[in-house]
């Protein structure tokens, strides 16, 4: 019997063509921005003005405007923090492992992801940032940099300082990853505007684009920085979690001091990532009627990854659950039997069904195929992934050791001012980049359209 | 004029040439005038006045002759700046008194300290003795005497202005009313004698805020002197305390609270300690520290007492008397008290005579006359007389009192009938306060003489009969205020009016017997206390039982209603210093609230209200005649149902920015049985408002959820056998097999530092320490902790860096976890002083990103402001939760000035201890184990070439603890009393300064031993003196 192997599905449809996907991708730049683009943009600015005022009052007034307590020290800003760098997990995820594993259905998607993941990791890095009681000293103390106050170094045993050297490393690398890829496509609306006659545009977009030839040594350089580049990325997708999980399992606080929480922690980073991503493409796919590109086929693979990393969330939490009990520690034991049945069992809960039975469903292949069942369980997702963070940090830290010290905690208007701020950068940045930078990267989508430049 | 023409001439200017008349005016002078002269000012005018002027600065600045406390302006030659001077002084507040020692720096009194040398208070202190230094630099201060409303008056006009009206007075034979508090100064006493011989019609009230009044009138009655004798309870084996609160309120807390700590330590050489009953209504600090407590209302006090008589009578052989009520515990509580005769106490805090005279029966059936209880010792702490002031405010309001004059007291506030006085004031012809304050009552005088703080005076003292102390100023006046007994003298027409030499030639007269009087004197300065031996003498019981049983039951019946019971509490006491927000922030020893006055009620009674983070709701408690009072509800376990207990002290209203508006004035609640005032009263109604409410309390989890690790305890016959071991010690299974178990200390990755030199630890003994609170005041002070106000420890932000956390015994079983968050109806209560443990493995050091928290070569975890960029990750990886954070800027922030005002205010920043940093906003904080003293100790023995001895550095808690529950010292030296107590030894004899030190001391653990952090705080097992665990 012959093998016959399976015809694969077309990673973009419509028959497009190189002129096609060219023209597709860089009418976005060069048209003037539409009504609803506008719109958008207002009401990211507005949201960055009202967490922009939080942020005022904040360093104006002291961290006392947010909810923390003598008890409770980190919060929703942590929660945040750690919630924003899941969410920059996907890109690299996205743009490196699967470059190394060639899954070519990747093309379409890693810009957009790349770009979410470097936005998320600036939010995120914002929380570190103003959390610190002395900002205006701690942004550069926490560097060890070479100093004037003798022999005051920073303390290297410190997870902080693993976070910053963790999320640093990881930002440059994401940010340098992504600014390479986008170089042929900026000497496309470059060599487009040149054509079109628009000298401002051509000379910034060359400016951009590094003055790129694309000459098959250009191009041949180009494939091995990317390459050498998504070798350097991979590792740090792992342990940028790891790390930060870190500052959480190094401690002794009972819920916090887990060793399962690396892998947990860099399994929900992926999980929320692309949760994240698919409600952000959808919307782009949508607005810059990109259907042919980010196909039902991509969201589908985007679902499977959502159900392969949620269930390993939802074993990750029973296993929590099973050891707490297991262990014998009272401690231990308590802290779980508080976050389950305790005065923040609602939070408990709500991570519980949004993480762990939500993608579920996505088992159902309708659901997985469906585009609003899988805008709302993005969503879904991902405020999960927010009452994970949320759990982790106030429930153990509520009720510790010393019931004495026991106490609650209630976010302020701060608090959400703060998180409203981090929304307002990230689409801010996010609208700027759907509209001048090119949303689908362009050169690799060209080589994986069936046709030639001909229209069939 | 040829012959001249020859003659030359030589001439000096062109004047002399032509010679005119103004030139020649001038000639003869040697300086032509030069144009300053014509403004009339030379130079040499100028350095003629500055000459003078600043010899006569410095001449106003001395103040000569020189005999007070003089400004710092002059460096005195025995004091260096930065080097703190101490004096011995002594506290009074009415009739409140501790001798104690005043810290000052560069001229400012900055911390308040026991003076050992007195045998009455010991060295103790307490909560508000602490907290008094503050009140020194209080806003509310009058800086000026005040004429009439509001202005501001010499103290000549107003001498001349109150000498004419009283001797107005005088000649038309009007009635003059010097009302006080409970004097303790014989030279106060003696000057208000000289007062009144200048003006015969004048009569002296004395009243108190918690009245006494029934004792003097039952020891009147049963041994024939209106006195009221000291008490020992460290001779008594049982103690039973009917509704006495004697370690917070009663008589002399401070010298009781060290003799019941006496009879509470137990050690390995002392393995009996006293049994405490308390019988009681509210959850009081004696009832918190009892072995048994027992819930009764009110209204019965008088038949528990009356049934105590008749088990003890019929033990003794003599004949019963009518009434008497069963409660638990009672008949055990005579058995013992019976098998102790001789070395036990009964104490009752009724203030009616008839429950006073049956005590006095009782204590005389045990022998504790001579014994536990020393009539010939009287006390002097109260001895207002509740019909006096009674009377003088019926006179007032008759308009037969022609003058008055509060001295340093406030009546309008603190008396029940203080609204009726001042209804009446306005018929007194001259008014007269000498208070400091413009309090509720000065306000409506016409003049006000304002008296010095005490810590700006000189003065004397008799707490106990022949038990002196005396008071010196430790700072100049800060205002121009003046002595009030000055100014009586001034008043008196007197001619030797400098208080100071009052006194001295009073205790020359008095005390002085031979050898040069002024060694003599200064020795009693230094020593601040002079103790004559006081004549043995012994009483016999000559009360009438019967009668006062039968006044007992036609007394008090129950009826239908609310029993309201009003006390003072630990923190704001009577009131007097509510304007401290020390006092304000410090929580109170039971209900940890703090800025907050609340009415108490019984779990039973308040079945609507979850009171889950103190959240509660306004009700309205109507009592009969009175004024219905509107207070947030505070559930208040082991309270008798059926009753409502409200605190005084609060309702200020002109007390000053800090306690105004705060609460109600409870005093008005206050009756009059039988002919003295009686602290409860019966049929209220307690109405719910729907006003919802947040008390503000810094601890809201109230019981310690039977985790042994935190609270270790047993009871007495249990400890005192031989092989006692505690309950509670952790085992950690290692790998080489199941049963191979190790103490959690002994395993480790970490190589451990090494302390060559010191390494300091600390011991907390559970069962001495009773909970008041005195130490965290003292923290406070000593190392300038913010003061946050209400809404922040509503927000859970409170500074402190010692707290005592107080935990009630729950019912339930061990594994029942819901169960354990629920305090039991009458719980046992547990006290725990909790402050940086100091771990030797300290988690809060590895995870400071820009280690600004690191270990000391001395075992110390040390905090540094200036690097700290408050990340709070310590703060959350510290297992004790005892790391403080700066929310905002609590110094120089108007936001913060009203409740802190030693951080906000020119006078307020006087207090600040110089030698702590004030921490800025953003950075972390915490228990340094007081470094300053440690670091000042350590000098001290440098300059001297010598060695740091044991007991030179003491702790701010360690100081203020009457109790003797804090050892802090050296568990290096095995010399130190820390290592004998805890009996302290290397784990690893080949590395004596490693970390890992194993005590002896079977009562000592550390708290969280199994966490691993290796602390440097051991704390030693409570002790119950129980039968069983749980009765």
């Amino acid at each position: 019997m012959a093998v016959t192997s399976a015809v694969r599905e077309p990673l973009v449809t419509g028959g497009k063509t190189i002129k096609d996907v060219s023209h597709d991708i860089s009418r976005q730049v060069e048209g003037k921005p539409t009504k609803l683009w506008w719109m958008a943009m207002a009401v990211s600015l507005a949201l960055l003005a009202w967490g922009a005022y939080a942020c005022g009052m904040l360093l104006w007034h002291g961290i006392g405007v947010w909810g923390l307590n003598k008890t409770v020290g980190w919060a929703w800003d942590i929660t945040n923090f750690v919630w924003w760098v899941g969410i920059g997990h996907a890109g690299t995820l996205i743009s490196a492992i699967l470059l190394l594993f060639r899954q070519r259905w990747r093309m379409s998607i890693n810009r957009a992801a790349e770009a979410m993941t470097i936005f998320a990791v600036i939010c995120a890095a914002s929380f570190p940032g103003f959390h610190m009681g002395r900002l205006w000293l701690g942004f550069y103390w926490a560097l060890p940099l070479p100093n004037t106050f003798g022999s005051l170094w920073v303390n290297f045993n410190s997870p902080l300082l693993w976070d910053v050297f963790a999320i640093s490393t990881y930002f440059t690398v994401s940010l340098v990853f992504w600014y390479i890829g986008l170089i042929p496509d900026f000497a496309v609306i470059r060599d487009r505007a040149v054509v079109q006659g628009n000298k401002i545009r051509a000379t910034v977009y060359n400016a951009l684009s590094f003055g790129w030839q694309g000459g098959a040594k250009t191009w041949m350089r180009y494939e091995s920085v990317a390459l050498i580049l998504a070798g350097l990325s991979t590792p740090l997708v792992l342990s940028v979690h790891t790390i930060v999980s870190m500052d959480f399992a190094t401690s002794v606080i009972p819920g916090w001091h887990t060793t399962i929480f690396p892998p947990y922690f860099v399994a929900g980073a992926i999980f929320s990532g692309f949760a994240m991503v698919l409600t952000l493409l959808l919307v782009t796919r949508k607005v810059f009627k990109l259907e042919d590109y980010i196909t039902i086929y991509h969201i589908e693979l985007m679902n499977i990854i959502i159900i392969i990393t949620g269930s390993i969330v939802g074993i990750a939490y029973i296993t929590e659950l099973f050891i707490s009990w297991y262990s014998r520690v009272p401690y231990e034991g308590y802290a779980f039997y508080n976050r389950v049945v305790g005065p923040y069992a609602w939070a408990y809960w709500s991570m519980m069904t949004c993480n762990v039975i939500s993608p579920q469903l996505f088992w159902i292949k309708k659901i997985r195929t469906s585009i609003v069942a899988t805008f709302v369980l993005s969503i879904i997702v991902n405020i999960g992934m927010w009452f994970e963070r949320f759990v982790i940090i106030v429930t153990s830290l509520h009720r510790d050791y010393i019931p004495s010290s026991w106490t609650m905690f209630y976010p302020t208007w701060y608090d959400v001012g703060q998180y409203v701020f981090t929304f307002g950068i990230f689409f801010t940045a996010f609208f700027l980049f759907a509209k001048f930078f090119p949303v689908i990267n362009m050169a690799e989508v060209k080589s994986i359209i069936k046709t030639t430049s001909e229209k069939q | 004029m040829e012959k001249e023409s020859t003659k030359k001439i030589y001439w000096k200017g062109l004047e002399q040439l032509s010679n005119d008349p103004e030139f020649v005016k001038h000639a003869h002078n040697e300086f032509a005038p030069g144009p300053e002269e014509d403004l009339g000012h030379s130079r040499r005018d100028f350095l003629k006045m500055m000459g003078f002027g600043v010899a006569a600065v410095s001449l106003a600045a001395c103040e000569a002759p020189i005999r007070k406390a003089i400004p710092y302006v002059n460096k005195p030659e025995d004091s260096t700046p930065s080097v703190a001077n101490y004096y011995a002084s002594t506290y009074t507040n009415g009739g409140d008194y501790c001798s104690i020692v005043v810290k000052t720096r560069e001229g400012r009194p900055i911390k308040i300290e026991g003076n050992s040398l007195s045998s009455v208070s010991k060295g103790g202190t307490s909560a508000q003795v602490e907290a008094s230094v503050l009140s020194l630099y209080d806003n509310a201060r009058l800086r000026f005497p005040r004429l009439g409303e509001n202005r501001k008056a010499t103290w000549d006009e107003l001498d001349m202005e109150i000498t004419d009206k009283l001797r107005g007075i005088s000649l038309s034979n009007g009635k003059i009313v010097i009302v006080s508090n409970s004097i303790l100064s014989p030279s106060t006493k003696a000057v208000i004698e000289k007062f009144k011989a200048k003006y015969p019609t004048t009569q002296h009230v004395q009243y108190d805020q918690s009245s006494h009044y029934g004792m003097l009138k039952a020891n009147e009655e049963s041994f024939g002197t209106a006195m009221i004798p000291s008490y020992d309870f460290s001779k008594a084996k049982v103690i039973v305390s009917v509704a006495a609160d004697f370690l917070t309120s009663w008589l002399s807390p401070v010298e009781f609270t060290k003799q019941y700590a006496a009879t509470r330590e137990v050690g390995e050489n002392k393995k009996d300690m006293s049994r405490h009953y308390q019988f009681e209504t509210g959850m009081s600090l004696a009832g918190a520290n009892a072995d048994y407590r027992t819930q009764i209302k009110p209204s019965e006090e008088g038949a528990v007492v009356v049934q105590l008589y008749n088990l003890l009578a019929s033990k003794a052989g003599v004949s019963t008397i009518n009434g008497g009520v069963d409660k638990p515990n009672l008949k055990k509580a005579a058995d013992d008290l019976w098998n102790s005769r001789g070395n036990a106490l009964v104490v009752a805090g009724s203030n009616d005579k008839s429950v006073q005279v049956v005590v006095n029966a009782i204590n005389d059936l045990l022998g504790s006359y001579g014994s536990t209880i020393l009539p010939n010792v009287p006390v002097n702490y109260r001895q207002g007389n509740d019909q006096a002031m009674a009377d003088f405010v019926k006179e007032v309001n008759a308009g037969s009192v022609a003058g008055v004059i509060f001295y340093n007291c406030n009546p309008v506030y603190d008396h029940p009938m203080g609204a009726q006085l001042e209804a009446g004031l306005s018929k007194v012809q001259v008014k007269i306060a000498t208070s400091y304050k413009e309090d509720e009552t000065a306000a409506l005088v016409d003049y006000i003489a304002p008296d010095h703080h005490f810590l700006e005076a000189w003065n004397d003292a008799e707490p106990k009969k022949n038990h002196f102390s005396l008071a010196q100023p430790a700072i100049s006046p800060i205002f121009k205020s003046r002595a009030a007994q000055e100014s009586f003298l001034i008043w008196a027409g007197e001619t030797n009016v400098d208080y100071f030499e009052v006194v001295k030639s009073n205790w020359k007269n008095w005390f002085y017997k031979s050898g040069n009087f002024q060694t003599w004197w200064d020795q009693c300065l230094y020593n601040g206390v002079l103790e004559l031996p006081v004549e043995a003498s012994a009483v016999s019981f000559a009360g009438d039982v019967a009668a006062a049983a039968s006044a007992i039951a036609s007394t008090y019946k129950t009826g239908d209603g609310f029993e309201v019971f009003v006390f003072e509490n630990g923190t704001v006491g009577n009131g007097s210093q509510a304007n401290n927000p020390l006092l304000q922030e410090l929580p109170d020893p039971i209900t940890k609230a703090v800025w907050e006055h609340y009415v108490t009620v019984a779990p039973a009674d308040a079945k609507s209200i979850n009171f889950k983070e103190a959240k509660t709701e306004y009700y309205t408690i109507s009592i009969n005649g009175k004024e219905p009072v509107k207070l947030p509800a505070l559930v208040q376990p082991g309270q008798t149902p059926g009753t409502l207990g409200i605190p005084l002290g609060y309702g200020r209203t002109k007390a000053g920015k800090v306690a105004d508006g705060i609460g109600k004035n409870v005093y008005p609640l206050i009756g009059m049985v039988n002919g003295s005032l009686s602290y409860n009263v019966g049929g209220a109604t307690l109405q719910a408002t729907g006003e919802r409410y947040q008390i503000a309390t810094t601890q809201t989890h109230q019981t310690y959820m039977a985790r042994q690790t935190v609270v270790q305890e047993t009871t007495l016959n249990k400890f005192s056998k031989a092989d006692w071991k505690r309950e509670f010690q952790p085992k950690v299974a290692t790998w080489k097999d199941p049963n191979h178990k190790v103490a959690p200390g002994e395993l480790s990755m970490w190589k451990g530092h090494e302390y060559k030199n010191h390494h300091w630890g600390m011991a907390i003994d559970l069962n001495t320490c009773i909970g008041c609170g005195a130490c965290v005041v003292a923290c406070n002070v000593e190392n300038n902790v913010s003061m946050v106000g209400r809404e922040e420890v509503i927000n859970r932000r409170e500074m402190h860096w010692l707290r005592i956390d107080r935990y009630y015994s729950s019912d339930a079983e061990v594994h029942d976890v819901r169960g354990l968050e629920e305090a039991a109806e009458n719980p046992e209560v547990v006290f725990q002083p909790m402050l940086c443990q100091h771990c030797n493995n300290a988690p809060c050091e590895t995870v400071c990103p820009v280690a600004a928290t690191t270990h000391s070569t001395e075992g110390l975890n040390q905090m540094t402001y200036n690097r700290c960029i408050g990340t709070r990750y310590c703060a959350n990886n510290c297992p004790y939760k005892v790391r403080r954070f700066n929310w905002f800027k609590y110094h120089d922030n108007r936001q913060f000035e009203n409740v802190n005002p030693a951080m906000n205010t020119d006078l307020g920043k006087m207090v600040l201890n110089p030698d702590v940093t004030v921490r800025s906003r953003g950075v972390m904080e915490k228990c340094s184990f007081c470094v300053q003293r440690i670091q000042n100790g350590k000098l001290q023995a440098k300059k001297e070439r010598r060695p740091l001895k044991d007991g030179e550095v003491v702790t701010a808690c360690q100081a203020s603890c009457s109790t003797g529950a804090i050892v802090f010292g050296d568990v290096n030296d095995p010399e130190s009393r820390i290592s004998k107590l805890l009996k302290i030894s290397p784990a690893n004899p080949e590395k004596p300064f490693g970390i890992d030190k194993i005590t002896g001391n079977p009562r000592a653990y550390q708290v969280l031993e199994e966490v691993g952090v290796k602390p440097n705080i051991w704390y030693l097992t409570k002790v119950r003196n129980k039968d069983s665990a749980n009765a």
